[in-house]
């Protein structure tokens, strides 16, 4: 029987009551990828000999008795802009295509001071822009759910890895919605805590004031573990909050009585596929006959959201981006010309067409006699966005709805049009901007497909967001379902 | 408003990117179609909105000024594409 039935406390008892030894997890979860990731394409680089190292160690602790880390043996995926300390780090970018960092991110330090073990890292949209995983420079992820679909991005890998049962969970970033977006397109909880409460120091910057890195888990639970272990006031991330990191294992209590849901009328109108709607009516039955109580509300500046969202994070992208020169790390491209010709060449060798796009756009929105008319404009209508959600969360607990506005799409189908594809992030791209918690967990299917359900909080009220999350999945099981692979 | 492909090779050099003709094509169309939808936000009065640069109130974030081990020149250069004496090397600048 596969240990990926379990849960990361089922594991645990496993492994102190010394039935399995991290070795064997360990050996259960590289030999998934091997038998798995030709089709699935999730990992980019393989970490076979760190984590068996690793996992060495970790049974002589055991064996020891020495106290241990909260995600103890647990074999894990990073995604590939997390920079970890001598193992490649990509963005699934050819501009980094042999980059070996020489220091660990935060949450990858993180990860080991929890003992988990880090199997490798997982592909992304490059530089985690895209909401599909196409854009990823070593070729696209596909959807376990359905190999002729994406995963969803920009953390695609991450999300797909979990749900085809490679690791036991990974960490991906969130800027628009690239943690709970695949997580609904392929089935698993994907939590994108409030900006700043998880460090941000060595995930390679997309848009600073919205990125965020979280769990991809197979139950909440699960994602209650991890980000108990890499949440946390960081000195080396000046935009990390200073704020005590409470116990979110003790908040799964699967009381929901009383609880006051508000869920957006512009989150289950026009544009949200029928099939998506009633699976997320039928999950607030679910809570409804739990004692909670839910009432439409209007978050009204919800239209304007992906326009915004799309001059601030290509302009931060710009910004951000300019570091790829050539000179440093990464590639270079001399024709002889001069170093200006050089910084060209690399960057347009080096980037695909999603980040060109992006830096173009931002490059354009920044640029004299524009930037009040977009970019300064754009973070106005961010305040109005943030106190849309500031007057609902006055009366309310969380604000639930779908994550996206269908399941998984074939991949291809939208690579011709970005406009469209921009606008699958319209129900996740509010958070970010209004640096709140949210969660996507699995609520039903569609056609066969995993359809998710968007659990929206007050800014470091995750305990709430995690304890209505854990109480419906405690009373379904959709969670529980598996892709035939 | 609309870009035209002149624009997009203004926006390309302050970008530092080259476009081939059919990149500089497909971003004029692209950047035109992106731009008409962001142009929604004009409808919004916003004149007594503050923006929102950013959603912690923090500011003027500092460490203590603490003497400690920085990294080495060998780590450094590490990834360097090019190199020589412990310098990260470039194409001349002068004559």
């Amino acid at each position: 029987m596969s240990l990926f039935q379990y849960r990361l406390s089922e594991l645990h008892n496993l492994l102190h009551d010394s039935k399995i030894s991290v070795s064997e997890l360990t050996e259960e979860s590289l030999s998934a990828v091997a038998r798995l990731d030709g089709d699935i394409h999730a990992f980019l680089t393989l970490n076979e000999e760190g984590a068996k190292s690793a996992a060495r160690q970790l049974d002589d602790k055991l064996a020891s008795g020495a106290p241990r880390g909260l995600l103890f043996g647990i074999p894990a995926g990073v995604k590939d802009n997390i920079v970890t300390k001598g193992l490649r780090t990509t963005c699934a970018s050819r501009f980094l295509d042999n980059y070996q960092p020489i220091y660990d991110a935060t949450v990858a330090a993180k990860l080991r001071q929890a003992d988990a073990v880090t199997i490798g890292k997982l592909n992304m949209d490059e530089f985690a822009m895209g909401g599909s995983n196409e854009n990823s420079a070593y070729g696209a992820v596909r959807n376990p759910w359905d190999l002729e679909r994406v995963p969803g991005g920009s953390s695609g890998g991450s999300a797909a890895a979990v749900a085809a049962g490679e690791v036991f969970f990974a960490l991906g970033s969130d800027t628009g919605g690239s943690i709970r977006q695949p997580a609904s397109y392929c089935g698993v909880v994907g939590l994108k805590p409030t900006y700043g409460l998880v460090s941000r120091y060595g995930l390679v910057a997309f848009a600073s004031s919205l990125d965020q890195i979280g769990p991809l888990t197979r139950t909440v639970e699960d994602s209650a573990y991890v980000l108990q272990a890499i949440a946390g006031y960081d000195p080396q991330d000046s935009t990390s909050a200073k704020v005590d990191i409470p116990d979110y294992l003790g908040a799964l209590t699967g009381d929901v009585k009383g609880l006051r849901i508000a869920v957006p009328k512009e989150y289950v109108g026009e544009g949200v596929d029928a099939s998506v709607r009633d699976t997320v009516l039928a999950a607030l039955k679910v809570l409804e006959d739990l004692g909670a109580v839910w009432e439409e509300v209007s978050l009204p500046h919800t239209e304007y959201a992906v326009a915004t969202y799309y001059l601030l994070a290509s302009s931060e992208a710009s910004s951000n981006l300019a570091r790829f020169d050539g000179v440093r790390f990464g590639v270079r491209v001399d024709d002889g010309s001069g170093l200006l010709d050089l910084y060209h060449n690399s960057r347009s060798q080096g980037f695909g067409p999603e980040v060109k796009r992006r830096i173009m756009l931002g490059t354009y929105a920044l640029s004299s006699g524009y930037y009040d008319a977009y970019y300064l404009k754009a973070q106005k209508v961010r305040t109005l966005i943030k106190q849309d959600f500031d007057e609902v969360f006055k009366k309310y607990d969380v604000v639930i709805g779908p994550t996206a506005p269908t399941t998984a799409f074939k991949l291809g189908s939208q690579t011709e049009d970005p406009l469209t594809m921009y606008l699958n992030d319209i129900l996740t791209i509010p958070v970010n901007l209004a640096g709140i918690p949210a969660v996507s967990i699995p609520c039903g299917f569609a056609e066969g497909l995993p359809v998710g359900l968007q659990i929206i909080g007050k800014e470091f009220d995750e305990r709430t967001v995690l304890r209505v999350a854990h109480a419906y999945e405690q009373h379904t099981d959709h969670h529980k379902q598996r892709p035939q692979l | 408003m609309s870009i035209t492909v002149k624009d997009v090779q203004h926006v390309a050099k302050l970008a530092r990117l080259h476009l081939s003709p059919e990149e500089e094509a497909l971003f004029t169309e692209q950047m035109n179609a992106i731009l008409q939808y962001a142009e929604k936000l004009g409808s919004l009065n916003t004149d007594d909105v503050p923006p929102t640069t950013h959603v912690l109130h923090v500011s003027n974030v500092m460490r203590e000024d603490v003497v400690k081990e920085s990294i080495t020149v060998e780590e450094a250069l590490l990834n360097a594409p090019d190199e020589e004496d412990g310098q990260f090397k470039v194409p001349a600048v002068l004559d």
